[in-house]
């Protein structure tokens, strides 16, 4: 199943709607990361309340996708990360080095806006 | 909670038509003779002071329900009815401090007041006596189980009940103010609390929509390996769900402790006390905050 | 060579575990079967009066187990349980495969508390998310793990 990749301003907002497949999830990353570059978007928002297990290999797919995307100009943010969930990652042993978490929607935007906000204000000092 | 209670066996008790028989003889005969067997039982569960918590009138009206719930479980073999009835027996009479023993001690007085009555009435034919003391003590040693394993599995039920209220309220999570929490932590933490711990603060945040953690481990007397790295995994949960945890009260002991060990404390956002935790918690959520003039003079009387 | 460990992080296993007779078996080939694996288990533990807590924690093992077995056997399956030791209730669950099985059974188990112990399969992670851990692995022949929760 594909996931629907909303556009918003400077950002993109993916919003995972059910459990996704290895293929799946692959899919998505280098979905966002391409589009990344096609909007010259300056953040992304991956919503995953609906996801109920994030496993090994959804902790590492979403890792590199944030990696991917900063290296491509785009802060990642994860939002809706259950509290069961987030509770099974960490015993698990399992991190989201590097990459940010929002409780939902409406903070994940909060987030970047203040992120965003402050890189332009590096850039028009830098400019100037 | 089903099926969290132990469950017991019970082989099935295989009839013939003979013990059938003897049975509906039985039955029939402790019947009869109901009012008299249950004033008696209902005497001898007095002198052996036992339910002392309980008025006469009520451990004769639970004699009476027990008596006759268990002639039904004589007569058709089934103990459903039964069970039932000490289960609800048993969540009655445990808040009021009736102890195993005493459950145990009226069963037993019960077989015993209607052994003596089958003795009496069969005195002269030892031969019947026997066969009806062959169907009587199985069925009535499972009926003395039953009642007595289903008080037991209810205090069981209701200690593990209470034994999670009171984990729950040694570690408060305390909105103290709009997205700020506070989690004093006193006393030793173990696997098992530092994980009801952080489903509890996880909740917190949730419900609260916290953005930042203030988690006081003043209280807190040692810490090992273990427990340090359920604390990371604490802190880092809480991340997930973006919200910022500052550790605050560590003692020099537990620093060492820590250090020693190779907890990366560079994840870990960690203030002196309490107060500066709060403080920095405000300056994270952009607060500013402002000296207090307090007019001390004008208080005094 | 056979290697079998057992690790136990709930006291002496109790002699009386009594395992349902009911079981569901899981095939697992492809990545799809992952997610049908860790719902089944999921379900099972929500039929069973598990916290939702504790059904995440099962489910994320599922997951886990049932990934190696697509990783490194291809294929295998999943098996699910419900049990019972006279005192508690529990899920049984069984990955099995008849893959290439592993080399050195105790460090692709290790790793404390890190984030990846051993071989990165993740085996030290499932350790941490239930509460019996039970593993047995043939080289050339195939890989048994079998892990069990204890409702709390």
């Amino acid at each position: 199943m594909t996931v629907p990749i909303l556009k918003q301003r400077d950002y993109l907002i993916a919003s995972i709607q059910a459990a996704l497949t290895d293929a799946d999830l692959k899919h998505l990353r280098d979905a966002l990361v391409a589009q990344v570059g096609d909007y010259r978007s300056r953040g992304v928002i991956v919503d995953v309340t609906a996801l109920d297990v994030m496993d090994s290999f959804a902790v590492r797919t979403l890792r590199d996708l944030a990696h991917m995307t900063r290296l491509r100009g785009a802060e990642t943010v994860i939002v809706g990360i259950q509290p069961e969930v987030a509770f099974a990652m960490t015993q698990l042993g399992l991190r989201l080095e590097g990459v940010a978490a929002a409780l939902d929607l409406e903070e994940g935007l909060a987030y970047l806006d203040s992120r965003v906000k402050r890189g332009g204000m590096t850039r028009q000092r830098l400019e100037g | 909670m089903p099926g969290s209670e132990t469950t017991v066996v019970m082989t099935p008790v295989v009839r013939d038509e003979s013990t059938s028989g003897l049975l509906r003889e039985l039955v029939a005969h402790l019947r009869q003779n109901r009012t008299q067997l249950r004033e008696e039982w209902a005497r001898r569960i007095t002198e052996a002071k036992l339910l002392t918590a309980m008025s006469p009138e009520e451990v004769f009206a639970e004699a009476t329900a027990v008596y006759d719930n268990y002639l039904e479980a004589l007569e058709t073999g089934s103990i459903e009815a039964l069970e039932t009835y000490a289960r609800n027996l048993s969540e009655r009479i445990i808040p009021r401090g009736v102890e195993t023993n005493e459950v145990v001690g009226i069963v037993l007085l019960l077989r015993d007041v209607l052994a003596r009555s089958l003795f009496a009435k069969y005195r002269r034919d030892f031969e019947q006596l026997d066969h009806i003391l062959d169907a009587y003590e199985p069925a009535a040693n499972r009926i003395a189980i039953t009642v007595s394993v289903g008080f037991v599995q209810e205090r069981e039920r209701v200690i593990r009940q209470q034994q999670e209220a009171i984990r729950e309220l040694s570690t408060p999570v305390l909105p103290v103010r709009e997205r700020l929490l506070i989690l004093p932590i006193i006393g030793i933490i173990d696997p098992q609390r530092a994980r009801q711990l952080t489903e509890q603060l996880l909740r917190g945040i949730r419900v609260n929509r916290a953005k930042v953690v203030v988690m006081d481990i003043t209280g807190v007397p040692a810490m090992d390996a273990t427990v340090a790295n359920h604390l990371v995994q604490t802190v880092e949960a809480a991340r997930l769900l973006g919200a910022t945890v500052i550790v605050t009260g560590l003692s020099p002991e537990i620093a060492q402790t820590l250090v020693n060990i190779g907890v990366d404390l560079g994840k870990m956002n960690t203030v002196g006390d309490m107060q500066g935790g709060i403080e920095e918690a405000e300056r994270l959520l952009g607060y500013r905050v402002a000296p207090v003039v307090v007019e001390t003079a004008a208080a005094a009387p | 060579m056979s290697q079998r460990v057992t690790v136990n992080n709930t006291g002496p296993m109790t002699d009386g575990v009594r395992l349902d007779r009911a079981q569901i078996t899981v095939p697992i080939t492809s990545d799809l079967d992952i997610v049908a694996a860790r719902q089944r288990g999921r379900l099972l533990a929500v039929e069973l009066g598990y916290t939702a807590t504790q059904a995440t924690l099962i489910a994320t093992a599922i997951s886990e187990l049932a990934r190696n077995i697509v990783l490194y056997a291809t294929r295998g399956e999943i098996l699910l349980t419900g049990a019972n030791d006279g005192a508690r209730v529990g899920i049984v669950v069984t990955a099995r495969d008849q893959g290439p099985g592993i080399k050195d059974v105790p460090y692709a188990i290790a790793g404390g508390h890190s984030t990846s112990g051993g071989l990165g399969l993740g085996l030290a992670g499932v350790r941490r998310l239930m509460d019996v851990f039970e593993i047995t692995s043939l080289l050339g022949q195939g890989t048994t793990v079998t892990v069990t929760s204890w409702k709390r």
